[in-house]
């Protein structure tokens, strides 16, 4: 049990270059699962490398329950890692690779198999003990490596992308296990990922990095409703955010078409030439189809472009009509989310009603006004 | 084989170029006969370009003193005798080289497989400073031909008044420049995540090369044993510098001595040493190579 800490922790691979990671101002509570996610490359595994002591910190600190392990060898840190590629030693069994730290630890031998059979009871792998990792599927592969860390009691886990390597049937059920087990276990936990539906579903708390840089750190509704800027909303829901630049504003109201308006929120806002608008896929109904009543307010009128059943939903690609002039859509096509019963065709036209409450507008240089 | 027939590379053929064989045959039997034939060619020509000396000293051994030199040649001994050797034991110390051999291979296979294991390791996994410095002496001592130190090496040897003895003989070969060369790489291309697991599991630097390193590296390090067992058992020139006589010298010095006895036209005896002289070496070969399989890392990483 323990909280985490970085502060303002750099990590620069090479002298004049950007930093992985820059000043990173973190804490994770006692018992708390925090998921990082972020796109590749942004300093995710950087991160969490130096809170388990495998990569050296170039400046900043990093407290483990308020004790500075900044300049702690990896195995003084009471850390345990689950490792991206498992890593696990393919020379052992199943519970010798379990055994192996508490044997390094000096653990007597009866603590040993009281806590190997523990944690195979546990993670479901008694009957796989004896075998050697090569005569493993990767979802036991990936359960032997989590009960490595498990075994060792550790103050805190750190977790690679432990997921990225099952297919997709498993990656839900062993989603739903690791999260429990953490649970139970109480332990405090860094999981790293960039799957957002993971990192939506598992975590305490989500802290989004771009760049190296923190962009946001909230619970999964905070970041999913209040996103601080179109980065974070953008990442944060599949299919993202539909970001629509260069919205001039008029009397306080964002005007999109003649149809539809969004209020600006807070006087900084207000003031603004152009801002950018946000409306979620599922943050619009369709009215009915064909022409609709362009005098209405919150109304969109679209053009079909593609469509996309994915069974339980259905994804409609459109292109707005009547756009003012000088504001685009970021991606080629606004996304919304239909009701499968719906029958839409491509080329079709639709008027949708946009649920103004949810719509995000941001700055034009990207910050959420509010 | 492609070599011979490079029209046949199936990479280079395009899908509108006509074919030598139905497209619906399988990869390995779209070769056309030609080049197969030339393939077979090019083996046999491999196989006895290494194989033909070796059994020429095998029938020589075999065979009596006047029909080794018999026009035509005779491919097969006849009559086979097995007397030459007899002669090589009672021509030179046999015994005694051999026990030489023995002795002077073991040491050095072992302080070189232990030297090269562990200086690989500290050169590959440890942080300290001068590490560069310290692999760039190694690759640096591995351009150095042997020849080149051999007379400063004798004139300390000598002065160390180590000639005659196994002490003199054996410390000058034992540098590992090589082995530390070719198991650092191996290491380095292990799994780095292997590595840090063990690290984060409070291994300690042995039981890091015990349990974890060596475990996912024998088919490297047996071949690495090999080559040194065969490096030093055939070691001539600096045992024949050392050695006057059969108390300390090893068998290729003993073969050369052999020879020396037994006439320079009578090879039948020196082939037959030959023979007994390669005979460990094709034992031990045989015992280790089927420890040399491939694949220790399966299953340890993903992807
Ligand atoms: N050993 C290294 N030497 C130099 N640069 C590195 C090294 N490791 C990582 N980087 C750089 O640091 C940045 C962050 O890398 P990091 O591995 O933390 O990304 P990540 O967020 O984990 O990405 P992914 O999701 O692809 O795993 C990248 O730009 C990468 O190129
Ligand atoms: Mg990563």
């Amino acid at each position: 049990m323990a909280s985490v800490t970085f502060q303002e922790v750099t990590r620069s691979f090479a002298p004049g270059e950007r930093p992985a990671v820059d000043r990173l101002d973190l804490e994770v509570q006692d018992g708390e699962f925090l998921v990082v996610v972020g796109p590749s490359g942004c300093g995710k595994s950087t991160s969490l490398r130096m809170l388990a002591g495998l990569e050296p910190v170039t400046s900043g600190r990093v407290l483990i329950d308020g004790v500075d392990v900044t300049g702690r060898r990896a195995r003084d840190r009471d850390v345990a890692m689950v490792f991206q590629s498992y890593a696990l030693y393919p020379n052992m069994t199943a519970g010798e690779n379990m055994a192996f730290a508490l044997k390094n630890l000096g653990v007597s031998k009866a603590d040993i198999s009281t806590r190997v059979a523990e944690a195979a009871r546990v993670l479901q792998l008694e009957d796989l003990l004896d075998r050697k990792p090569a005569k493993m599927s990767g979802g036991q592969r990936q359960r032997v490596a989590m009960g490595r860390a498990i075994v060792r009691d550790p103050k805190v886990f750190c977790m690679d992308e432990p997921l990225s390597n099952l297919d997709a049937k498993l990656r839900v059920s062993t989603r739903a296990e690791i999260a429990n087990l953490q649970k139970r276990l109480g332990t405090t936990t860094v999981y790293v990922t960039h799957d957002q539906t993971e990192a939506m579903t598992m975590g305490d708390r989500v802290a989004v990095l771009r760049a190296g840089q923190l962009q946001q750190i909230g619970s999964p509704t905070e970041l999913y409703e209040r996103p601080v800027n179109t980065f974070v909303a953008g990442f944060i829901g599949s299919p993202s955010i539909n970001l629509i630049d260069s919205v001039p504003v008029r009397d306080g109201r964002a005007v999109l078409t003649d149809s539809l308006q969004i209020p600006v929120p807070g006087a900084a806002g207000r003031a603004a030439d152009r801002v950018t608008v946000g409306i979620r896929p599922e943050g619009a109904d369709v009215v009915g189809a064909g022409a609709g009543n362009p005098g209405d307010a919150g109304r969109l009128p679209v053009r079909v472009a593609r469509v996309e059943r994915l069974g339980s939903e259905t994804f409609a690609f459109v292109d707005p009509v009547g756009l003012v002039a000088g504001s685009t859509g970021r991606a080629d096509h606004l996304v919304f989310r239909l009701d499968k019963r719906l029958d839409v065709r491509e080329g079709s036209e639709l008027v949708l009603t946009v649920h103004s409450a949810e719509v995000l507008v941001f700055d034009a240089a990207g910050s959420a006004l509010s | 084989m492609t070599a011979l027939a490079p029209q046949d590379r199936p990479e280079s053929r395009t899908s509108d170029s006509p074919s030598p064989a139905p497209p619906s045959a399988a990869p390995h039997e779209r070769s056309s006969p030609l080049s197969r034939v030339g393939g077979y060619l090019g083996l046999l020509l491999v196989i006895l370009v290494v194989a033909l000396p070796l059994y020429w000293i095998l029938i020589s051994s075999l065979k009596e003193r006047p029909d080794i030199y018999t026009v035509p040649v005779t491919w097969v001994p006849d009559p086979f005798t097995a007397a030459n050797y007899s002669r090589v034991g009672t021509g030179v110390a046999f015994t005694d080289y051999l026990r030489n051999s023995i002795i002077i291979t073991t040491v050095l296979t072992v302080v070189e497989v232990t030297l090269g294991v562990l200086s690989a390791f500290a050169l590959a996994f440890l942080r300290f400073p001068g590490r560069s410095l310290v692999l760039l002496f190694v690759i640096a001592s591995l351009m150095v031909p042997n020849q080149v130190t051999v007379i400063s090496n004798y004139a300390l040897v000598a002065q160390l008044g180590w000639r005659n003895t196994f002490a003199g003989i054996i410390v000058p070969l034992a540098g590992v420049a090589f082995g530390t060369f070719l198991l650092r790489n191996h290491f380095l291309s292990l799994p780095k995540e292997i590595i840090e697991a063990a690290e984060m599991d409070a291994a300690g630097p042995l039981k890091m090369l015990w349990r974890v390193v060596l475990p996912m590296s024998w088919p490297t390090l047996i071949a690495f044993v090999l080559i040194t067992i065969v490096t030093e058992w055939n070691q001539y020139l600096w045992p024949l510098l050392m050695a006057d006589d059969s108390s300390t010298a090893p068998l290729p010095v003993g073969l050369a001595q052999l020879q020396d006895t037994a006439g320079l036209t009578n090879w039948g005896p020196v082939m037959a040493g030959t023979v007994l002289t390669m005979l460990p070496i094709l034992v031990i070969f045989l015992l280790l190579q089927r420890h040399m399989i491939k694949g220790l890392t399966a299953g340890a990483v993903k992807g």
